[in-house]
This record gives structure tokens, C-alpha cells and sequence, in this order.
């Protein structure tokens, strides 16, 4: 996030696209509550009629994957009305002239013809933001888990770049992490193409600088990512593989792909709290200390750093993954693992990494710290891009977006749209929740129809389902509600015997090869064939 | 000094003979309350609009006839306040002593709630025993609402609308409220159901506000008869990257129950359903204890040691027989800084490869 989650209370037009926050945030729903408490507009735009478009002043129920469509048109808008902030797309901007040229054909009549949005309401929705003081975009998993998930993104700060409603309280740009920790598996350097702190690997200075303190050669260039690390291993290129506390067989899009992937590898090590689908696949399980039994730091969704910490022992003999890493290590004959609490490691992570340099395992302790905090008696940075935009230029660049179809689209065939997402009372594959009395909500999953579709495609309430896609076929159970429009169904992720997921993944962005798992088409009928009530 | 000529610029009131500085649109009960005033109070709760309906909170103020609640009363310029006269102090007692006759003499477990013990510590601060206005009740406890996460316990409500308000107020759930008036007031859901065919979404916000445990964790309850001590450890949630604070609790080696950080950075107080109550995967009994390694194809346990040789050498293996990017990890966005740091660590240190992601690209 551009702001910190205290912001939220701030705005006075708040503008929710692809987020189901009243779900999957709750607890930043309630920050947001208190901004519309005071008199702020809220906008929301999403598929489903979810509890924030209830809430909504303006809702823009858009067609799913139309996104950019739909902010295309408001940028239109916001541009023909003359309410660009020309101040500041003059002292922060690039390429802004190109961009209002581009704008120029995407009225929001031709946005209504793909995302199905009425033009008026557009033009409502953007002007109340352009309008607002401060204004602050608010979104998660729905704007990236497409093809266009960049493009999304992209859309998006083209908006917050020409009202110039970033840097200051109560505005910016924030995507919603999804899990605790996400932020702090990127900041600690598990990605292909940085080190710890976001130190590319493919500039010679850090490379040398890693090569030095890991004591050899690493590669100058980036490595695969997990979705082609996956590819790999079906084609037989990829031999072993060290799984982290991820259930990558029920997380991942396009499941039977991943289980081929994983069963064509010669070793696999799985480290997590339970024996999960993918552990069950390991050559080797090794168990972890679990929250609560383990001290730590994590990294929350707008950059602040906190200690978990230890309330509990292990059960039985888990150990926490940094000692099981230095171990393993140590045999692979790795120096510098020489650590005896989680505190030397990420006493080593704040040295190594310029955003972290003027924290430490202490400060950590304070929980008010935001990053980049780069030298020590430097307060934290809850709000980013105040004065410049982290680019050579310093400045923000304004994309030519165009409107692309998503990786499938509605036939004969496969007529209805799938889009799938979380429930508030579940965590990704259940692993934890299920274990926690959470089944006391949704004891089983459910496929949400609209009435209307429910009664047109011979569908009972209650009643069984039996939807298949190109890749795959599960039976569930109809809820027959409102929330989803027509002719769109909706399923969540996360329950091992239906798996909505074996049904995803038909593409990938191809930028950040983020899976597109928020639409498929598919198609759908009764899992009972339908035979007339005795009367 | 400079202090004067910064506080010279406030307004200032005369609070128990001291005059002392405030800022436009503060509270009596606000300025007190900086400067360690015990006034005591039930209705209210510093997150929430002020109610005014409790009047614990009374102070004297020159020139008023009657005590005023210092909860609604906004500071004023040259005000004199007396916040525990002999009269103020004999009026909260008696007002005490009609709020208590309506409960039932009963102690309440701290494992109730956060704020669960405030009338229990007033009953004992004021000495009151509430026998003096007996048979007078109001509220109903809720036997008939068996979910697993909120005891309904309204025999104990006094009517203070601290739960109604939070979930009105801060959750935007509006999925309480009040029924009657009087001594027949009882906090109900619409149609007077059970909060499970309510707008409830098992935040736990109400039971954490709730004075006098009338709302009561039901999950942390279970360990009431625990005889081991009560302990607090600051931490943040498992569970999405909003990342609230909590005080996990805990009596001896077991986790009994979660507690929201009202001064979490993240959180301000707030937790949703997960963070509340959904803590028992910890010490579930599916919990892996011990390493496994794959031997005639089923998975069996061994000593640490021997699989950890096992873990290296398959890897090893793989890096001498197919070269070092035949080895990949993926690194966990639920585990610490620690987890991942190390793991790259291992990857970058061992093969010299970038062969490492993390699943936020699913
Ligand atoms: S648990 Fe939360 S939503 Fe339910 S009544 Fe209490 S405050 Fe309202
Ligand atoms: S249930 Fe508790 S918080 Fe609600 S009115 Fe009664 S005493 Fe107050
Ligand atoms: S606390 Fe002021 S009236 Fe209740």
C-alpha cells in the first residue's frame, strides 16, 4: 500500500475495485467505515453484489475481466470534464499529453459496450473521484489474478497519476495483501529476481555484493518463476524441489497440471505445520513450529514491521523453518548459518538490506515501524511517493492501455462466466481454518447462481451441480442468490474435495505470470438428471 | 521554560484546583483522563460516540445545579471541575448499587473478555454488593444460542449499549440492538433470533467492549477451570496481511484464546471472526510431529538428524546429476522474515542460482 491502513479513516472518496474487503480484510473494512461515518462517497466496482456494494453510494456492477474497460472510460471522463490535476502532472508525470490523446476514443458509452456498466453511472463514479480532496483506490487479488492483471494495475495509478490523489493522507494507491505474511516473503529475497530488501539480482553491484556474503558466484540473471518452475518439472527439467509452508496442489491454478509437476520430481521436501495434500506427495516432510509457537517479524500490507512471538512450545518435535534451513544448509555445505535465534537472522536481513538498514530485532519489537526505514534513527515511511516516484526519473509514467479479452471467453459451449474468491470465514486451502472451527460457517462449499439462472438452466436450490470447464468437471452444491448477476457463477477457493481450482488457470499475465483465476468460462447442469415432482 | 508559552496558547480549565490545558472539542472526562483523574465509568468506551447513559462519570462543575456526565460534557474555557467530591463520590455509589442489584452475585472470568472485569473492579473500588435494591433485573440470558464463539450471558447486561454501539459504530454490521426499555431493555438481533440468522459476522467486538462479561468468549471460556495463571504475549494475527495486533492467551503450555491489540497499529482494537476465534489449528492433533521420510512408498517417521541428511543429499544429488538449476524453492507467505530469509539464503548459497519464488503469484 502507497498509505498506511490509519489513512483509511481519511478519505472522502474512496474508490474499492476487485476487493471483497468486508471479507477478506474485515478489519480494514472497519477502518474505512469510519471515513464513510464522516461523510465520505464510497465507490465500489465488482462483479458480485458483495456487502461493500451494499453499501456503495455508487456501484458499478461490471462484467468480470472488464476492468480496464471500465477505467478507461473514467479516465475519459475525469479528462473531457477538465478535471485533471495539471499541477501535478506537470511537476510528477510523464507522457501525460500521449495519454490524454489516447483517452480521447474511450467514451464511456464504448466502455458500457464491454463491461456492461451503464455510461452514467461511469461518468458519476468518476467524477465524484476526480472531484474528492483526497481520494484513495483500494484493491486485491480481483484487479491482478487476470492476464491483464498488469493492465489493471496499470489502469489504475493512470487514474490516481491524473487527479494526483497520491502522497498525501487519506489518498494513494493500495493493493490489500492477501496473507500475513506475503510482504515479508518479497522483502526477505524469496523471489527470482531480488535479493533480501529488493535488490535486483541482475544489477553487478548487488550480485557482487550477495555473491560476497552467501561466499560464491551467484548468476547474474533472474531466475524462473514458480508457475514455469512447475512447467519445467513436467518436461522432466526440474529435478528437486524445497516447498515452503504452501499447499501449492490445492492453491495453485490448474491442479492435475501441478500434481503431474510435483509427482515428475525426483525429490521433494515439504516444510509445513500439517500434512497437507502436497506433503503427502514429499519424499521427505519435515514439521514446522506454528504461529504462536514460533518467535518472528512479519511485514503487514502497508510496510509495517511487527514481532510474533512465542506464546506456546512446539508440538512435539517441530522446529522453527530458520533453524531446519541452517541445518540443511550446513550439510549442503553452506557457511554462515552459524545462528541460535530467529533474532540473529533478521539482525543479518536489516544489514543486508538498505530499506531494513535502520531496523533491527528491538525495533522490530515496537511495531511501528513502516519501511523503508534506511538508517538508524530514521522515523519509518507510512506513506510512500510524497515527493518522488520511485523511477530514474522520479516521476510517474502514464501507460496506453488497451482493453484486452480475457484467456477465455463465453461460447456455445462453456456459456457461463466462473470467477472465484475467498469467504470470510476461510484462509486460502483451509489448512488452518478447518482445523479451527471455521466449518461451522460453510460446512460445505457452495456455487452461487443467480435465481433467475438457477430456474433458466433447470437448477434446483440445494440441489446438485455439475459444472466442468476445458480442464476439468466438479459437482457442488446450488445457492441460489443475488449476489452473483446472470449468466455469471461464483465459487471459492480452498476446499480440497471440490477444488474450484481444478477448473482455473486458463492463462497467465505475462508479465508477472500471475495466474487467471479469477475467470474461467464454463458449463453447467444438474448433477441429477431432473425428473418431475410426484404430485 | 518553553512549556508555558506552548500551553499559554490553549484554552485551560480548573480541574480539582489545577489549571490545566486542552485542546477545542475535548471532553471533561478527556482532559481528566490525561491527567490521571479516577473517574470511573461503563458506558463508555474512548473508540465509540459518547453515550451519556451510564452517568458514573458525573463531576461537579461551578455553576451548574447538578452534576454533569464528563463523558458528553465538552471542555470550556475557565470551567471549575471537581471530579470526587464527597457528593459526586455518594452519587456514583448509589447509581452502583441500582446497576448491580440487577445482576446476579457472580464472579467473572477475566477469560470473558477484555474489558470484562470493569464492573466487577467498580463493585469492589465502591464496596457495593448490590443488595440494597434487590429483585430488580433486566436482560435475559440467551440459553437457546448455542454458537461455539459468543455466550449471550444478558443476565449480567446493564444496559450500557457498548456492544450495539461497537457493532453499529466501528464494524458497520449493525447486527444488534436494543429491545424494550427499563427493566425489560434486552439486547436482541432482529426478530429477536440467534446470531447465527443474524448480520453477525463473529467479529467478537461486542464481547471485547462488553463491562461485565454479559458477552463472553465462549471458546476461551473453555479453559476457565484451568487453574493455571493467565498469561498475555503480544503478537500480530496469522491470518491475511492487515496484520492486527493480538495478545495470544495462554495458561501454562496451552493457547486458550486471542485478544485484540487496542493499541495495534494495524488493528486500532478491531479483529474479524479469524483472528478471534480460529486459533485451535495450533495444538490440533493433525499437527505434524515428527520428520517423515518416504520409505517402500509410505511416508514414516525418523530421527532429525536422518532426515535432514536425507533432505541435503536428494538435493545434492539432483545439482550433480542435472546441474545446480535442477534444484527450486518456494518460500512460504505465511512463515516469518526468518523462514524465507533463510531459505534464499540456502538456495543462493548452496547452487549460486535465483531458483526461488514465493506464492503470491497464486
Ligand atoms: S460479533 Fe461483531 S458483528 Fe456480531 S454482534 Fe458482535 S460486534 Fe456485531
Ligand atoms: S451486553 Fe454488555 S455491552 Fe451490551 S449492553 Fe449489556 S452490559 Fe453493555
Ligand atoms: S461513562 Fe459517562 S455516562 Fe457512562
Amino acid at each position: 500500500m502507497s498509505n498506511p491502513l490509519s489513512d483509511m479513516e481519511e478519505p472522502d472518496v474512496i474508490f474499492c475495485i476487485g476487493t471483497n474487503m468486508t471479507e477478506c480484510h474485515p478489519v480494514a473494512a472497519t477502518r474505512l467505515h469510519q471515513a464513510r461515518r464522516r461523510g465520505a462517497t464510497l465507490i465500489v466496482a465488482d462483479p458480485r453484489r458483495i456487502t461493500l456494494a451494499k453499501r456503495a453510494d455508487i456501484y458499478l456492477p461490471l462484467k468480470v475481466g472488464t476492468d480496464v474497460a471500465l477505467l478507461l472510460g473514467m479516465a475519459h471522463v475525469i479528462a473531457r470534464e477538465g478535471l485533471v490535476d495539471s499541477a501535478f502532472i506537470e511537476s510528477r508525470t510523464l507522457e501525460a499529453d500521449a495519454f490524454l490523446e489516447h483517452i480521447k476514443a474511450f467514451t464511456p458509452e464504448w466502455a458500457e459496450g464491454i463491461c456492461e456498466v451503464p455510461a452514467v453511472d461511469i461518468e458519476r463514479a468518476a467524477l465524484a473521484y476526480a472531484r474528492g480532496r483526497r481520494g484513495a483506490v483500494y484493491y486485491t487479488l480481483g484487479i491482478t489474478e487476470h492476464i491483464c492483471g498488469v493492465d489493471n494495475v496499470q489502469s489504475l495509478c493512470n487514474l490516481v497519476l491524473m487527479t494526483g490523489h497520491i502522497g498525501r493522507a487519506g489518498t494513494g494507491i493500495n493493493p490489500m495483501r492477501g496473507q500475513n505474511n506475503i510482504q515479508g516473503a518479497g522483502d526477505a529475497g524469496g523471489l527470482p529476481n531480488n535479493y533480501p530488501g529488493f535488490q535486483s539480482v541482475e544489477k553487478p553491484e548487488f550480485q557482487k555484493k550477495f555473491s560476497a556474503l552467501y561466499g560464491r558466484q551467484i548468476d547474474g540473471e533472474c531466475g524462473i518463476t514458480k508457475v514455469r518452475a512447475l512447467e519445467y518439472a513436467v518436461d522432466g527439467k526440474m529435478n528437486a524441489m524445497l516447498i515452503c509452508g504452501e499447499n501449492t496442489l490445492v492453491s495453485d491454478p490448474d491442479r492435475k497440471h501441478c500434481e503431474k509437476a510435483l509427482r515428475a520430481l525426483d525429490h521433494l521436501v515439504v516444510v509445513d505445520i500439517f500434512l497437507t495434500e502436497t506433503a503427502e506427495l514429499a519424499d521427505v516432510v519435515l514439521p514446522a513450529s506454528a504461529w504462536g509457537e514460533t518467535d518472528g517479524v512479519y511485514a503487514n500490507t502497508e510496510r509495517r514491521v511487527q514481532r510474533v512471538r512465542a506464546a506456546v512450545p512446539p508440538q512435539g518435535q517441530a522446529k522453527p523453518e530458520w533453524w531446519i534451513m541452517s541445518q540443511l544448509a550446513k550439510r549442503l555445505g553452506v557457511s554462515g548459518f552459524e545462528y541460535e535465534s530467529a533474532a540473529d537472522v533478521f539482525n543479518e536481513l536489516c544489514e543486508v538490506s538498505p530499506i531494513y538498514k535502520g531496523l533491527n530485532w528491538e525495533r522490530a519489537g515496537a511495531a511501528s515501524y513502516h519501511w523503508p526505514v534506511p538508517y538508524d534513527g530514521h522515523p519509518g515511511t507510512p506513506r510512500l511517493h510524497e515527493e518522488t516516484f520511485p523511477s530514474k526519473t522520479g516521476r510517474g509514467t502514464f501507460k496506453r492501455i488497451e482493453y484486452r479479452e480475457p484467456a477465455e471467453v463465453v461460447d456455445d459451449e462453456y456459456p457461463v462466466w466462473l470467477t472465484t474468491g475467498r469467504r470470510l470465514q476461510h484462509y486460502h486451502t483451509r489448512t488452518m481454518t478447518a482445523r479451527a472451527g471455521m466449518q461451522y460457517f460453510v460446512p460445505e462449499e457452495t456455487l452461487e447462481v443467480h435465481p433467475k439462472d438457477v430456474e433458466a438452466w433447470g437448477l434446483t436450490d440445494g440441489g446438485k451441480v455439475r459444472m466442468a470447464s476445458r480442464r476439468g468437471a466438479v459437482e457442488l452444491t446450488v445457492e441460489a442468490t443475488d449476489r452473483s448477476p446472470r449468466g455469471t457463477v461464483f465459487g471459492s477457493f480452498g476446499f480440497g474435495d471440490t477444488a474450484v481450482d481444478d477448473l482455473t488457470g486458463a492463462g497467465y499475465d505475462p508479465v508477472t505470470e500471475t495466474a487467471e483465476l479469477k475467470v474461467c468460462v464454463v458449463r453447467l447442469q444438474p448433477a441429477v438428471p431432473y425428473s418431475e415432482p410426484v404430485a | 521554560m518553553s512549556v508555558t508559552s506552548v500551553t499559554s496558547e490553549l484554552p485551560t480549565l480548573e480541574l480539582d484546583g489545577d489549571h490545566v490545558p486542552f485542546s477545542l472539542g475535548e471532553t471533561i472526562y478527556e482532559v481528566a483522563q490525561r491527567h490521571a483523574c479516577e473517574i470511573p465509568t461503563l458506558c463508555y468506551d474512548e473508540r465509540l460516540d459518547p453515550l451519556g447513559g451510564c452517568r458514573l462519570c458525573v463531576v461537579e462543575v461551578e455553576g451548574f445545579r447538578s452534576p454533569v456526565a464528563s463523558c458528553t460534557t465538552k471542555a470550556v474555557a475557565g470551567m471549575k471541575v471537581r471530579t470526587s467530591t464527597d457528593a459526586v463520590e455518594k452519587h456514583r455509589r448509589t447509581l452502583l448499587e441500582l446497576v448491580v442489584s440487577e445482576n446476579p452475585k457472580a464472579r467473572i472470568d477475566p477469560l470473558r473478555g477484555a474489558a470484562s472485569q470493569e464492573l466487577t473492579v467498580l463493585r469492589n473500588r465502591y464496596d457495593v454488593d448490590g443488595s440494597r435494591f434487590e429483585g430488580k433485573t433486566s436482560g435475559s440470558t440467551r440459553h437457546d444460542d448455542k454458537n461455539p464463539f459468543i455466550a449471550r450471558d444478558y443476565d449480567q447486561c446493564i444496559s450500557c449499549y457498548r456492544c450495539v454501539r461497537v457493532c453499529a459504530e466501528r464494524e458497520g454490521d449493525y447486527a444488534i440492538s436494543v429491545m424494550n426499555r427499563g427493566f425489560d431493555t434486552q439486547i436482541t438481533t432482529e426478530f429477536n433470533g440467534l446470531l447465527d440468522d443474524s448480520d453477525c459476522t463473529y467479529c467478537g467486538q461486542c464481547v471485547q467492549t462488553c463491562p461485565t462479561g454479559a458477552l463472553g468468549d465462549a471458546k476461551a471460556m473453555r479453559a476457565q477451570d484451568d487453574p493455571a495463571p493467565l498469561k498475555a504475549t503480544r503478537s500480530v494475527c496469522s491470518y491475511c496481511g492487515v496484520g492486527c495486533g493480538v495478545d495470544l492467551l495462554s495458561k501454562g503450555d496451552k493457547l486458550v484464546g486471542i485478544r485484540p491489540a487496542r493499541d495495534g497499529g494495524a488493528n486500532a482494537g478491531a479483529l474479524c471472526v479469524k483472528g478471534q476465534f480460529a486459533f485451535d489449528f495450533v495444538q490440533h492433533s493433525d499437527r505434524l510431529t515428527e520428520p517423515l521420510v518416504r520409505k517402500d512408498g509410505e511416508l514414516r517417521p525418523v530421527s532429525w538428524d536422518e532426515v535432514l541428511d536425507r533432505a541435503a543429499a536428494g538435493f545434492a544429488k539432483a545439482a550433480k546429476d542435472h546441474g545446480r538449476h535442477s534444484v527450486y524453492a518456494v518460500a512460504s507467505g505465511r512463515a516469518p522474515h526468518e523462514s524465507t530469509y533463510t531459505l534464499q539464503k540456502q538456495i543462493r548459497g548452496a547452487f549460486g542460482t535465483n531458483y526461488i519464488d514465493n506464492c503470491s503469484r497464486a
